[in-house]
C-alpha cells in the first residue's frame, strides 16, 4: 500500500484518525492547561501569603509535582483510580474491574503537573507588578475587587504570557503519556497504526510531524498573543 | 489505614535493585547527549549556513515533539529496515537500553545546546575582545574566556534540564527497560497496592532529584568563588595575616614619609 494510501482519507487510510486524534490531544491539552490554571493560581496565592503554613504547603505542591516523573502520576491516578472506582464498585455489588475514565484522568494529572509551572509562572508575574501601581490604587480608594480587575489582571496577563506559553508546550507533550491509559490521542493513535499495519517508522514519523505542526503553531499564536498584549510597553520588553 | 509494613519493605528492595539501571541511563544520556549538545550549539553559532539551519532543525524537531514518540521512533521504527538489521550497529540497536540512551542523548542534546547557547550570549563581549587584543589565539580565548563563563551561566538551568532528564529516565519503561518506574508498574499490575508502590517509587525519584540539584549548586558555588559575599569572608579570615598584612602595607608609608 502506497503512503498516500495509508495515510489517506480513503478506506484504508488513517488520514482521518490521526486527524481526529490530532483534536483530542489538543482537547486534552486546553482541559489541563485550565485544571492547571486554578491550582496554579492557588498555589501561588500559597506561595505568596504571609502565612508560613501556606507558603510550606505550595512549596511542597511544586516540589512533588516537579520532581516525580509524569508518568508516575499518570499511573497513580489512573490505576490507583480505577482500584478506588473498583472497590467502591464492589461495595455496591458490581463485578469485574471498573476503570476511570482515561480522558478525566488524563486531564487532572497533566493539569496538576502544569499546575505546579503555572504557579511559578504567575507568582513571579504577580511579583513583577510595581508597588508603586499598587500603593496609588489604594490611595485613591480602589476596593480590592477593583484592584484585581484594573491594575493586576491586566499586567499579570502580560507577565505571564511567555511562562503560559511554554508551559502549554511542555503540556501538549506530557499529554502524549496519556497513551498509557488507553485514550485514543495522538500517541496512542501513531502507536495503534503502526502496530497495525506494521509501518512503525512511518506512523510516528507522522505522529512527529503533527505535535511539531502543533507547537509551531502554538509558538505563532502565543507570539501574537504576547505581541497584542504588550502593545502599549514596547520598548523596553519587546525588544526581541 | 493499615500499612502492610513488609509489603512496603519488599516493594522497596525491588525498587532499590532498578536504581542502578535508572542511574545507567541518566548517566549514559547525560554525558552523550552532553557531548552530542556541544557540536549542536558549535553548529547552532557557525557562521555557515547550512549548519546553522540543520542546528536550528535539530533544536526545533527535539524540543517540539514528545520524547515518547522519539523513543518508540529509534525503538520500534528502526529495527523495521534491513538496512539497519543488517548493519553493525544491529546488537546494540537492538537492545532496548541501548535505544533508550540513544533516544534520552538526542532529546537532551536539543534542550543543553539551547541552554549552552543562551550561556554563550551572556559573555560579555569586551572581555572577549581584550583577550584577542591581548593576543589570545582563539582557542585560549574559547578555554579561558568563554568557556568559564558560559559554564558559570548555563549551570542553573542545567541543573533544571539534569532534574528533566531523570524524569524522561521513566519513559524507558515503556520500551521494556526495566528501570525503578518499569518495576514500580509492574509490582502495581500484580498486587493492585498502587499507593505504597507509587510512594516508594516517588520517594526514590525525588532523593535522586534532590541529590542531583544539591550537587550542581555545589559545583556553581565552587566555579563562583569571586562572587560570594567578600564580608563574610574577611569576618571569619584569622585574625593574624591581616594584622600581619595592615603592617606591611603601613610601614613603607611610614617609613617613605620619615625619610
Amino acid at each position: 500500500m502506497s503512503l498516500v494510501q495509508l495515510l489517506g482519507f480513503g478506506e484504508q487510510g488513517w488520514g482521518t484518525t490521526l486527524l481526529l486524534a490530532l483534536l483530542m490531544t489538543v482537547v486534552l491539552t486546553i482541559a489541563a492547561l485550565a485544571v492547571g490554571a486554578v491550582f496554579g493560581a492557588m498555589v501561588a496565592a500559597a506561595k505568596l501569603s504571609r502565612s508560613r503554613t501556606l507558603r510550606i504547603l505550595g512549596d511542597a505542591y511544586t516540589t512533588l509535582f516537579r520532581g516525580i516523573p509524569e508518568l508516575l502520576i499518570i499511573y497513580l491516578f489512573y490505576f490507583g483510580g480505577s482500584s478506588v472506582m473498583t472497590a467502591v464498585g464492589h461495595f455496591f455489588g458490581a463485578d469485574g474491574f471498573i476503570g476511570v475514565p482515561p480522558f478525566v484522568v488524563g486531564a487532572l494529572a497533566i493539569g496538576l503537573i502544569s499546575g505546579s509551572y503555572q504557579a511559578e509562572v504567575y507568582r513571579s508575574a504577580v511579583l513583577a507588578v510595581s508597588r508603586g501601581e499598587i500603593e496609588a490604587a489604594r490611595a485613591i480608594g480602589m476596593s480590592t475587587a477593583t484592584l484585581w480587575r484594573r491594575v493586576l489582571i491586566p499586567q499579570v496577563i502580560r507577565f505571564a504570557l511567555p511562562g503560559i506559553g511554554n508551559v502549554w508546550q511542555l503540556s501538549l507533550k506530557d499529554s502524549a503519556l496519556i497513551a498509557v491509559t488507553g485514550l485514543a490521542e495522538l500517541m496512542r493513535t501513531s502507536q495503534v497504526a503502526a502496530g497495525s499495519t506494521h509501518q512503525y517508522f512511518t506512523f510516528y514519523m507522522v505522529g512527529g510531524a503533527l505535535y511539531l505542526v502543533l507547537t509551531s503553531l502554538s509558538n505563532r499564536v502565543f507570539d501574537r498573543a504576547e505581541a497584542r498584549v504588550g502593545r502599549s510597553f514596547r520598548g523596553t520588553l519587546a525588544r526581541h | 489505614m493499615n500499612i502492610d509494613f513488609e509489603f512496603l519493605g519488599d516493594t522497596l528492595s525491588k525498587l532499590l535493585a532498578a536504581v542502578p539501571t535508572t542511574l545507567g541511563l541518566f548517566f549514559a544520556s547525560l554525558i552523550v547527549g552532553g557531548m552530542l549538545s556541544l557540536v549542536i550549539v558549535a553548529m547552532r553559532v557557525s557562521p555557515n549556513w547550512a549548519l546553522n539551519r540543520f542546528a536550528r532543525g535539530y533544536i526545533l524537531v527535539f524540543r517540539g515533539s514528545p520524547l515518547l514518540i522519539q523513543m518508540f521512533l529509534v525503538y520500534y521504527g528502526l529495527g523495521q529496515f534491513p538496512a539497519v538489521r543488517e548493519s553493525f550497529l544491529w546488537p546494540l540497536l537492538r537492545v532496548p537500553y541501548v535505544c533508550a540512551i540513544v533516544s534520552l542523548a538526542l532529546c537532551t542534546a536539543g534542550y543543553t545546546a539551547e541552554i549552552i547557547r543562551g550561556g554563550l550570549q551572556s559573555v560579555p563581549h569586551g572581555q572577549i575582545e581584550a583577550a584577542l587584543a591581548v593576543g589570545m589565539s582563539r582557542w585560549t580565548v574559547l578555554r579561558r574566556i568563554i568557556a568559564p563563563i558560559t559554564l558559570r551561566y548555563a549551570l542553573p538551568a542545567y541543573s533544571t534540564e539534569a532534574v528533566l532528564l531523570v524524569k524522561s529516565t521513566a519513559l524507558a519503561s515503556l520500551v521494556t527497560v526495566w528501570d525503578v518506574t518499569g518495576v514500580a508498574q509492574q509490582i502495581i499490575q500484580r498486587t493492585y497496592r498502587t499507593m505504597e508502590v507509587f510512594i516508594c517509587a516517588a520517594a526514590i525519584y525525588l532523593v535522586l532529584n534532590f541529590i542531583i540539584v544539591r550537587a550542581l549548586g555545589m559545583l556553581e558555588k565552587k566555579l563562583s568563588p569571586h562572587l560570594r559575599d567578600r564580608n563574610a569572608t574577611a569576618a571569619t579570615a584569622p585574625k593574624k595575616s591581616s594584622s600581619v598584612a595592615l603592617k606591611a602595607a603601613t610601614v613603607p608609608d611610614s617609613q617613605h614619609i620619615d625619610s
